[in-house]
């Protein structure tokens, strides 16, 4: 009964603190300009791609013999491609699959990252330098060469399998992360209360540590997407990762090098693309970082 | 000193043991291998393919494969190459010199830009120097490498004309110093540009932090020249963390040069991988892999020694 009497007034203080904590942040965060703009951007970005069988009266794969290298016009904003095809629309189709890999990879890399992080972190000992040694030899290796290798062996890329291959190339910096968060809390007090009152293992590191981490997570989380969005357009531009029909914002560039003398549209427009979600992505990361530290200075 | 870069050394020894052991790993994961061609074969039976596989030495249990394998690497064995028919070796060390001086000449010009940016914009923290900084490094962090240089060829190789579109000589011209470096400029730009950003953003961050301290106060007060201050007593603490940050980037200057050496048709190492991949030449895959993630362990402690040499406040017991 006395240990009852004394858990429920705690609980009740420290829910209305962190919704304090939490819409500080908001305000924190809407005070970063750049990054409302980022969320506007991106918002923007995805609501198209997601809509575009609405927005364009064309099919992103049909080609077309006579508007071959037509240059920017009403018709088609951003000119057509070697075959004809509306490159406006195509760039709508490929956001769609350039932002689900984005942040489908990067959900693939938290997650890995975060269990290797807690493990090595709560954990520590022979586990730890184990885990961490694995972490610097997964960093020696340039990781789209890696990529480029297992684009060979799967003889080009479907989305699922990109996504896979990106997260397990991209944990480690969650896993860093995390583990750090994970050695600084682990012997404070508040875990020790939580041991004292009979918390397991399991309990300690859901409910009392992993939220006290999250901030780090988030913002490389953010970071990471945009990270991801690049590598995956890197890949597919040399052809190695979505393969055509399939547009990317990646495989769409493909030819450029070889148009851009009749066509130089090709080449700018759909890098402006992902040149713009990753911009935004990078600015929101930065926004979330100067909101989640309520150590960090706010600037106008 | 001598001790702890011994120590290191050993250190980087099993990182070392396990990248090969992944490398061989790849190797074996990967599909071909030297009896793909007899597969589908109605004449190739399966006595046929015992007998090559034993002959290969592909029978043998795997550990045993490896230390041959690595044996015969250590010695400068590192098989031919499916489709140049030649060492992988000797392709390498033909086309890894281009990478380097690629690789060597961003380096450079990185520092020679990041390091007055980064002081400058610290110095001035606010200015209109600093947001106009801070607002293009922010720029060209967020942009993509290949589109950079797909850029950069629209503008100044074929709207001005400036520049050549790509190549490391013009064609069958004797080899000119000035030459190479006309056929550098667009190449370096495209990572440069990228990596410069990142190394600004550091350091300005790190002297942010180093003017801040007291004993900048006590420099000031004996009376230094403001000169002097920056560069003596800020720049050459704030530079130090700056070692390990330029050896972490290391990693991105091979993915850069890839890239760049692909969109310019520079006769690289990284031009030497992708045609590779396109051609499932995996003894050439894997020996540019080792080479790379060997060359990066061993920047990584080259770093970690000289930042213990540039830093006293580190020890080395």
């Amino acid at each position: 009964m006395a240990t009852k009497s004394v858990v429920v007034p705690v609980g009740i203080e420290l829910r209305t603190a962190q919704r304090s904590q939490l819409s500080m942040a908001f305000e924190r965060f809407r005070a970063h300009r750049p990054a409302v703009a980022g969320v506007f951007v991106l918002g923007t970005l995805a609501l198209l791609s997601a809509a575009a069988p609405l927005i364009s009266p064309y099919d992103p794969d049909k080609t077309a013999l006579l508007l071959i290298y037509d240059p920017p016009s009403l018709a088609h904003p951003f000119g057509t491609d070697d075959l004809g095809r509306d490159l406006a629309t195509r760039i709508l189709y490929g956001g769609r699959v350039s932002l689900a890999i984005g942040l489908l990879a990067v959900t693939v890399a938290v997650s890995i990252g975060t269990l290797i992080g807690v493990i090595a972190g709560y954990y520590g000992r022979w586990i730890d330098s184990l885990l961490m040694r694995f972490v610097d030899m997964m960093y020696s290796f340039p990781r789209l060469f890696l990529l480029i290798l297992f684009g060979v062996i799967f003889k080009g890329m479907t989305i699922g399998v990109i996504v896979l291959v990106l997260g397990v190339l991209s944990w480690m910096t969650t896993a860093r992360l995390v583990r750090a968060s994970f050695l600084s809390l682990k012997h404070r007090e508040f875990v020790e209360a939580a041991r004292c009152v009979g918390a397991g293992d399991r309990r300690i590191i859901v409910r009392h540590i992993l939220p006290n981490s999250l901030a780090p997570i988030i913002v490389a989380a953010t970071l990471g997407v945009a990270a991801a969005i690049i590598a995956e357009s890197t890949l597919s531009f040399l052809g190695l990762g979505i393969q055509p029909p399939t547009s990317s914002w990646g495989n769409m560039l493909n030819h450029a090098t070889t148009d851009m003398d009749k066509a130089p549209w090709i080449a700018i427009f759909p890098g402006l693309f992902i040149f713009l979600a990753v911009v935004s992505i990078n600015f929101i990361g930065d926004g979330l970082r100067d909101a989640l530290d309520p150590r960090h200075v706010v600037r106008g | 000193m001598g001790r702890y870069i011994l120590r290191r050394l050993l250190q980087a020894l099993p990182l070392l043991f396990a990248i090969s052991v992944a490398s061989f790993a790849i190797l074996k994961a990967t599909p071909g291998g030297p009896l793909a061609a007899y597969e589908g074969n109605p004449d190739f039976t399966e006595q046929d393919r015992l007998r090559l596989e034993h002959a290969f030495g592909l029978d043998r249990p795997l550990p045993v494969q490896y230390v041959s394998w690595l044996g015969s690497f250590l010695t400068g064995d590192w098989g031919y190459s499916f489709a140049h028919h030649l060492p992988v070796l000797q392709l390498i060390g033909e086309r890894l010199p281009n990478t380097l001086t690629l690789m060597a000449t961003v380096f450079v010009v990185v520092l020679l830009l990041a390091i007055p940016i980064g002081v400058t914009t610290a110095l001035r923290q606010y200015s209109v120097f600093d947001h106009v900084v801070t607002g293009t490094t922010f720029t060209f962090l967020s942009t993509p490498t290949f589109w950079l240089g797909l850029l950069l060829i629209i503008v100044f190789g074929l709207q001005l004309r400036w520049l050549p579109l790509g190549g490391i000589q013009t064609p069958g011209a004797e080899f000119d110093v000035g030459d190479r470096l006309r056929h550098l400029i667009l190449p370096v730009a495209t990572i440069a540009l990228v990596q410069v950003g990142s190394h600004v953003r550091f350091l300005r961050a790190s002297m942010l932090e180093t003017i801040a301290q007291d004993y900048m106060r006590t420099a000031r007060a004996k009376g230094l020249q403001e000169r002097v201050v920056v560069m003596r007593h800020a720049l050459k603490n704030a530079a130090i963390p700056l070692v390990t940050v330029v050896a972490l980037d290391i990693p991105e200057l091979f993915v850069g040069a890839l890239v760049t050496e692909s969109i310019f048709g520079w006769p690289g190492m990284g031009r030497l991988f992708l045609d590779a991949a396109f051609r499932s030449d995996y003894p050439v895959l894997q020996g540019i892999l080792a080479v790379s993630s060997t060359l990066i362990v061993l920047s990584n402690l080259l770093a970690d020694v000289a930042y213990g040499y540039l830093d006293p406040r580190i020890r080395y017991s």
